[in-house]
């Protein structure tokens, strides 16, 4: 096996490419060095990410004062969820204060072995918080953590997802200087753009194939 | 039976079956039209084409480094990296890995590699429990078919040959024809898989070195799923998928769903960095990635080959070539088809075993304007076409090189040269053909079948130039 290794680095070293000067030197730098009146502002963010979720049936609400804590309340019970499932967070802990009985609300709080299948069999909707987005492909950024892991987002057959306005980037190029994400190298980093979606017959398009069927994303204004 | 007749055997074969036909050529004007949405400024399109080549060639450049970095990074975030300079190796690595989990059930994200190195019957063959998650896959596994495509597996089948296979495997579920209720039926048989299974393996679409992070590229979520909800995932990926950095990451993927797909971005981009880390509570608790070389760094020896290495599978070639649209996938017979398959197959296998995929050709050039790593394509079948026959290729690495010359062939182009070579000889062969047109064949084989034969003119051009003149000269 380790001869495969130095077998294959040997083959790759012994023929040495010299790239011409522009390949060499290259970078996306000039795609994303936009001039700076060609950046959008809050607004125009708002609306090209609200615009392109939209156009993946990506269910989007603009939330003034954060509102996000009453539209859910009033909203779950009425599209006939049983089980949601919060992160072991502050977000989390609002959720649980401020909800009616009529709704069974886990936290994720134990090793998923514990109860994989209630996870895969019984939530209906699974409500994380978000990094940001990235307006141009209109696309969620999460990085699951300790207190909201992996498969929230993906398990449950709906993901509410709560998002900072002020949090939005123009494109994801930005968001990796942004978020500083390659000194902070997380576990696990998503861009989520929709709901889980397939074309695999005919092309026809056809939603909630093994992730979420219906993503609801609530944009909020919050300082 | 001789590789040209075997192909020539299944592209009849493929001729004649209307209904993939026709199922294949409207998805794929469908697919070239999105595309093409996606791009609607040619000025800019070359611009991007150019930067996502750069970026590619800078990587393959640096491979080795890049290669040695990324295993650094990966094991350093708890990762384990293996080499494997064959699909044996490769095969035999998954399985041990696999062994000594006591892993036997696997579910399994779409990996063109995998299928490459048939990993699915080298594993079944050994009592593991293997499961295609992604719905073409899927459905092409319940077939027991090859992918006839690299991105869309199962477009050759359509939704009542779709119904019917389900129906056959799962009777207890009432039969439909309804794509919205034939992916409601695989959502619910996958998903008690994935909550099951011991293990997940997926492919990757970029490796970054600069911070030990595999992308995949998805919109089911089975991808997902089975490098998440399992306790083991293995990655396995050829060797050209690493990138310098993370900042590359963007302008390909882009450049990648838009190619793919026509989609502005996938719904789920995946980057994994390391297993479960103490405190999380789920995904893999051990992740492996196999580096897979099976040919490619004796591809990369040739300054002129390697830019087969280039390509992000994106499948932009195939949705464009007009060869593919008429014969569909299985008659290449290879896991790669269309342009990208009759470069890399040749160079994977042998000409000498697929040589003969570089005459289904007309070399139009538009898989080369189509891709978005501006692979020459058209130049590099022409270049494995010469060297089938070994005309200059004398101490080219590509195994059969020269293996299809023919005595015929070969002495038909000698004559040929002689002839053009020879002004005597020019002149005498000019005089016989002008002469004796009229005991041209009328029937010369294929090539007559559908084609008339053209007949020599009763005067040379020489002799028209001699007569009338050049009028502008």
């Amino acid at each position: 096996m380790n001869d495969a290794r130095a077998n294959i680095l040997r083959r790759l070293r012994s023929n040495n490419i010299t790239l011409e000067n522009d390949a060499a030197h290259s970078s996306t730098a000039s795609l994303a060095n936009r001039p700076i009146d060609s950046y959008w502002n809050k607004q125009q963010q708002i609306e090209h990410l609200t615009q392109n979720m939209q156009a993946v049936r990506t269910e989007v609400h603009h939330l003034s004062n954060g509102d996000w804590l009453d539209w859910l309340k009033r909203e779950l019970p009425v599209r006939g969820f049983k089980q949601v499932l919060v992160g072991d967070n502050e977000t989390g802990n609002r959720v649980i204060q401020s909800m009616e009985d009529s709704l069974k609300i886990s936290r994720y709080d134990r090793q998923i072995e514990n109860w994989k299948s209630e996870l895969f069999q019984d939530v209906d909707v699974g409500i994380t918080t978000t990094l940001g987005a990235v307006a141009e492909t209109g696309s969620l950024i999460l990085w699951p953590d300790k207190a909201e892991p992996r498969l929230m987002s993906l398990v449950p057959p709906v993901h509410v997802a709560l998002l900072n306005a002020n949090h939005i980037v123009d494109t994801f190029s930005e968001a990796i200087t942004k978020l500083n994400w390659v000194d902070k190298t997380p576990t696990n980093a998503l861009l989520i753009s929709g709901p889980s979606k397939t074309s695999d017959i005919e092309q026809t398009l056809a939603f909630g194939i093994h992730g979420p069927r219906q993503l609801i994303v609530l944009i909020f204004d919050h300082k | 039976m001789h590789q040209t007749e075997a192909f020539q055997h299944r592209i009849n074969k493929a001729l004649n079956n209307q209904q993939v036909r026709q199922n294949i050529r409207s998805v794929m004007s469908s697919l070239m039209l999105k595309r093409a949405n996606q791009f609607p400024d040619s000025e800019k399109l070359e611009l991007q084409r150019t930067q996502a080549q750069e970026i590619r060639q800078r990587a393959l450049a640096n491979q080795a480094d890049l290669l040695e970095q990324l295993e650094q990074k990966l094991t350093d975030n708890g990762i384990e990296v293996h080499w494997a300079e064959t699909a044996q190796q490769a095969n035999e690595i998954i399985y041990s890995i696999l062994k000594s989990a006591n892993a036997t059930s696997v579910v399994k994200g779409k990996s063109m590699v995998s299928e490459e190195i048939g990993l699915n019957q080298y594993l079944e063959s050994r009592q593991i429990d293997i499961l295609e998650s992604d719905l073409g896959e899927f459905i092409i596994q319940l077939a027991h078919e090859p992918p006839s495509h690299i991105v869309v597996p199962a477009i050759h089948k359509n939704r009542k040959e779709v119904a019917e296979l389900f129906h056959q495997h799962f009777p207890e579920l009432s039969y439909t024809e309804d794509v919205d209720e034939l992916t409601l039926m695989a959502r619910k048989i996958l998903r008690q898989k994935f909550e099951q299974a011991d293990a997940g393996i997926s492919g990757v679409n970029f490796a970054v070195a600069e911070t030990g992070t595999l992308c995949l590229v998805e919109n089911e979520g089975n991808g997902r799923l089975s490098t998440t909800a399992p306790d083991l995932h293995i990655a396995v990926t050829g060797i050209e998928k690493v990138v310098e950095k993370l900042s590359d990451v963007p302008h390909l993927l882009n450049m990648l769903t838009k190619s793919a797909t026509g989609q502005p971005i996938t719904t789920y981009f995946n980057m994994i960095s390391k297993p479960r880390q103490p405190g999380e509570k789920d995904g893999p608790r051990a992740v492996h990635l196999v580096l897979v070389d099976n040919g490619r760094s004796r591809i990369r020896l040739d300054n002129e080959l390697l830019d087969t290495l280039r390509c992000i599978r994106c499948g932009s070639c195939i949705n464009h070539c007009p060869v593919y649209v008429q014969l569909g996938g299985h008659a290449y017979g290879t896991t790669y088809p269309g342009p990208i398959g009759s470069v890399l197959e040749p160079q994977l296998s042998g000409i000498d075993k697929l040589g003969t995929l570089t005459s289904a050709c007309s070399l139009c050039g538009a898989c080369g304007e189509a891709c978005p790593v501006k692979i020459p394509l058209p130049k590099l079948i022409n270049r494995l076409r010469a060297e089938s026959v070994n005309a200059t290729y004398h101490d080219s690495k590509t195994p059969g090189t020269g293996s299809m010359r023919s005595f015929s062939q070969t002495l038909a182009w000698k004559c040929w040269q002689f002839i053009y070579a020879t002004p005597f000889a020019y002149r005498l062969f000019s005089w016989v053909a002008t002469r004796f047109s009229f005991l041209t064949p009328n029937h010369l084989g294929g090539w007559t079948k559908y084609r008339t034969l053209p007949k020599p003119a009763r005067k040379t051009l020489s002799q028209l130039v001699k007569q009338e003149g050049f009028a502008n000269e």
